[in-house]
């Protein structure tokens, strides 16, 4: 690995009843993989609102993953449905955005899939450093009213989700 | 108020202190992190001293929050949290870093795990200062007790609750309970008689007063939660009357239609179109089967309702619904035989002579199609030789990757049975031979000395196309002996395919219904592999028996007495405490849009017409947080999981590059965003 390697800051979303369960069995049998994601455990991928995913990149973390359980296996029965819909629906704003949305991943791993978690969270970090750093924190930075920017995004998006009942 | 934190990274011996550099992750965030008042490493923060560690910093330097930097919370948020409610601190303001199962074990490279380290820490940080009070609510758990699946393993789970004085709904599908074990002849590796030590215990069932016997039942639906639940059972109409009638068994006698009875006699035998499916069925009533009945049929016929004494045949009976409220549950819902035609060079359905495991055992059995006697296809023939076929369907990449548990040990019974029945020369073509349980490899040693032959290797077809002498009018078992590494073709009588234990096909509308998770092929997941193997994810709904995953009688009963036991203790105790993560709407933010009604599977979410507003209740809500994410307003909050706490998490996580891109630690709190 030379110094200049660069390494992504992922954030990962993990749903505490499989994906969670999949990182601790992926390191219960001592898998190995990369270290970039650091992760946020959420009760289910159904909790994942789009904008923390908006959020955390504009936070300066390079990618998002949300893992949960398989379709037709979410604890909350059929919650990571919802998860489905909302991450199409993210990944269309996030083009619309001018982020390319590989930087987004969702990915299903059961309790027993520590290998499947791995091997994503492997492919992931992969894929977002050949994309090379996002470093919307800068641009935001720039204007030198980051908080300001940032919650006026997060309204915008928040109207553009309204949809009627 | 600013809150004092204490910090904790636990070494544990040399799990994490081997990857990690503990002691700068600690120096590290009590020199660099807001509001860190304690930071400490300690070698194993989960033994009694580092819990002290934690009480003495609370009292003693007032901390407000903990953090610790340890394994999974899977593992051990509970000691911690006892260990802060020890302290004098409310246990949902600790908060837990998986150090060890998210970092030491998966990294190579011990800088940057001491990096992300740091980075969790100070996640864990940031969203423990916003944590709140939370106190678990108290239930009552209702006393009684439904059992689904009455195989063994559901029988034993009835039973020792009844036993202990409490009350079981026992629920069967099928016209009797018993499940597959009562379709078996002998049981390994004693050679029991599967009906003798079974039908005792199925008596004992149907006489219990305390448990109610619900055959030819399945449940319809589930609603409640641990301690209160409600489930709905459709009671399928058996047109014979229970009260009226005595099971004499004349009218099985006098019907006249018979049909191949493809459940209990593996499609081996007949049974009439009403009937019992074996003799000591429990409970003792017949039941039509409409499909194949002449009056369903053709409106004509009613041998039954003339002949019997009581008039117990009421040809009108419809399907009824029960409601029952039970406070936990147990599902025993075994499993189903794998299907051999999927392999069709086995010859399954095409080769008249080719057996599967299940059929063999109604052949073999003494109340079975041919009494007991170990007969071809034509019913008259005993064959010479017989081949068993291990693992079709199981260890199979294309089928089923895991093994089946108990084939091996039902090959050596067969082994043994064809031997003493027939005197036939037995092969036996195997992959490994796992005869792991007490008395197993005993029995194994017995069949190597009664002269059965045993050959290591996948069979890879079973054909009667003959080509050397010897081999006409024979099925030709071919297999790679792997031991002396040749070809082998075996010329053989009779075929034995020893099929892969499968989930039931519905096993995954069931864990739908219960609220439970299955592996993806359909196993039921419990809550924790080794140490939790009956509980499951949800509070209150136990497993027993192969729903699980393949396992033999002995571990079955075993398995049924365990989660008996775990019900018995709520039962005892009588009250159940419900953790709090639940979400709340806030009525002033509440615009009534409604979205989040349709979203919750469980029926949480009500609207109140009065108010305009949405409202959870709180009882039903498992706190899954899917409508917080969705509503427009911000209006709904999730104890422990708010927007506000997993933003806080997700600033303290990106530290390194929040803001400047630059190393430094975040200096104001998150955006005020309703909790």
């Amino acid at each position: 690995m030379t110094e200049e390697t660069f390494q992504p800051k992922i954030i990962g979303f993990l749903c505490n009843w499989c994906s969670y369960r999949a990182a601790d069995l992926a390191g219960t049998a001592r898998m190995k993989y990369e270290p970039n994601v650091r992760i946020i455990r959420v009760m289910c991928s159904g909790r994942v609102d789009p904008s923390f995913i908006l959020k955390a990149l504009s936070m300066g973390a390079d990618g998002v993953m949300i893992a949960g359980c398989h379709p037709g296996e979410c604890h909350y029965l059929e919650q990571n449905y919802k998860t489905m819909r909302r991450f199409s629906m993210l990944k269309h704003t996030l083009r619309a955005m001018g982020i390319e949305d590989e930087r987004v991943r969702l990915q299903w791993a059961s309790a027993a899939e520590g290998g499947v978690l791995a091997k994503a969270i492997n492919e992931m970090v992969e894929q977002v450093r050949s994309l090379g750093p996002l470093n919307w924190s800068e641009h935001w930075s720039e204007n030198g009213r980051i908080e300001e920017s940032i919650g006026n995004l997060l309204q915008e998006h928040e109207e553009a989700m309204e949809v009627p009942a | 108020m600013s809150e004092k934190v204490g910090v904790y990274i636990c070494h544990c011996g040399s799990n994490i202190a081997g990857m990690v550099d503990v002691e700068e992750v600690a120096r590290w965030a009590g020199e660099n992190l807001n509001d860190v008042a304690v930071s400490r490493d300690y070698k194993f923060m989960c033994s009694s001293l580092g819990q002290e560690l934690i009480e003495e910093d609370i009292k003693n330097e007032g901390l407000t929050r903990v953090v610790v930097g340890a394994c999974s919370p899977h593992l051990h948020e509970k000691t911690f949290r006892n260990a802060c409610e020890k302290g004098g601190l409310n246990p949902y303001l600790c908060q837990m870093a998986s150090l060890r199962e998210q970092i030491s074990w998966v990294s190579t490279d011990k800088d940057r795990a001491t990096e992300k380290s740091k980075a969790l820490i100070s996640g864990a940080v940031e969203r423990v200062k916003l944590h709140e009070e939370l106190q678990p609510t108290e239930v009552p758990v209702n006393p009684n007790t439904l059992v689904v699946g009455a195989g063994i393993a559901g029988i034993q789970s009835a039973l020792e609750l009844a036993d202990a004085g409490h009350h079981v709904y026992l629920v069967e599908r099928e016209p009797s309970i018993g499940g597959h074990m009562a379709q078996f002849d002998k049981t390994f590796p004693t050679l029991d008689c599967a009906a003798c030590i079974l039908t005792p215990r199925m008596s004992e069932v149907g006489d219990h007063p305390n448990i109610t016997l619900l055959s030819y039942s399945e449940v319809e639906e589930v609603t409640g939660y641990v301690g209160n639940f409600h489930a709905r059972l459709r009671k399928k109409a058996r047109y014979v009357n229970e009260e009226d009638c005595t099971g004499c068994g004349i009218c099985i006698e006098k019907c006249p239609k018979k049909v191949v009875d493809d459940v209990f006699e593996a499609g081996l035998g007949y049974r009439k179109a009403i009937y019992r499916p074996f003799p000591q069925a429990v409970p003792k009533f017949p039941v039509i089967d409409t499909e194949s009945c002449i009056y369903f049929e053709r409106g004509t016929c009613k041998a039954c309702e003339k002949f019997c004494p009581t008039d117990a045949i009421d040809f009108e009976q419809k399907d009824t619904y029960i409601d029952l409220d039970v406070g936990n549950i147990v599902l025993a819902t075994g499993y189903q035989i794998f299907d051999p035609t999927k392999i069709p060079q086995y010859g399954y359905g095409r080769l008249a002579n080719v057996f599967t495991s299940l059929e063999f055992e109604r052949l073999c059995n003494a109340a079975g199609p041919t009494e007991g006697k170990v007969v071809l296809r034509d019913g008259v023939t005993e064959p010479e030789s017989v081949a068993i076929v291990h693992c079709v369907g199981s260890r199979d990449k294309r089928f089923n990757p895991h093994c089946s548990a108990i084939c091996c040990m039902s090959a050596l019974k067969f082994g043994h049975l064809v031997m003493e029945k027939t005197g036939a020369e037995v092969y036996s073509f195997y992959i490994d031979m796992r005869p792991i349980a007490k008395g197993y490899e005993e029995f194994y040693d017995r069949l190597l000395e009664e002269g059965m032959h045993f050959i290591r290797g996948r069979v890879a077809e079973v054909t009667d196309a003959a080509r050397k002498p010897g081999e006409e009018g024979k099925l030709i078992v071919q297999a790679e002996d792997t031991l002396i590494g040749r070809q082998r073709r075996v010329p053989v009588d009779m075929v034995i395919l020893m099929s892969a234990l499968e989930p039931q096909s519905d096993a995954r509308d069931v864990a739908l219904q219960f609220g439970i998770s299955c592996s993806m092929k359909g196993w039921f997941t419990e809550r924790h592999p080794k140490l939790d193997p009956v509980a499951t994810m949800t509070d209150g709904v136990f497993i027993a028996g192969t729903c699980q995953g393949p396992k033999d009688i002995p571990d079955s009963v075993a398995q049924g007495a365990a989660a008996a036991a775990r019900v018995q203790g709520m039962v005892t105790i009588g009250t159940v405490e419900i953790e709090p993560v639940v979400a709340t709407i806030h009525e002033e933010l509440c615009s009534g849009c409604r979205i989040c009604n349709t979203l919750c599977p469980f029926n949480a979410i009500d609207y109140d017409a009065e108010k305009e507003v949405s409202v959870i209740n709180q009882a039903l809500c498992k706190g899954c947080g899917t409508c917080i994410a969705a509503c427009p307003a911000q209006a709904i909050s999730g104890a422990h999981f708010s927007n506000g706490q997993i933003l806080a998490e997700l600033q303290g996580l990106l530290y390194d590059v929040f803001g400047s891109n630059g190393a430094k630690a975040p200096v104001e709190t998150p955006e005020a965003v309703p909790a």
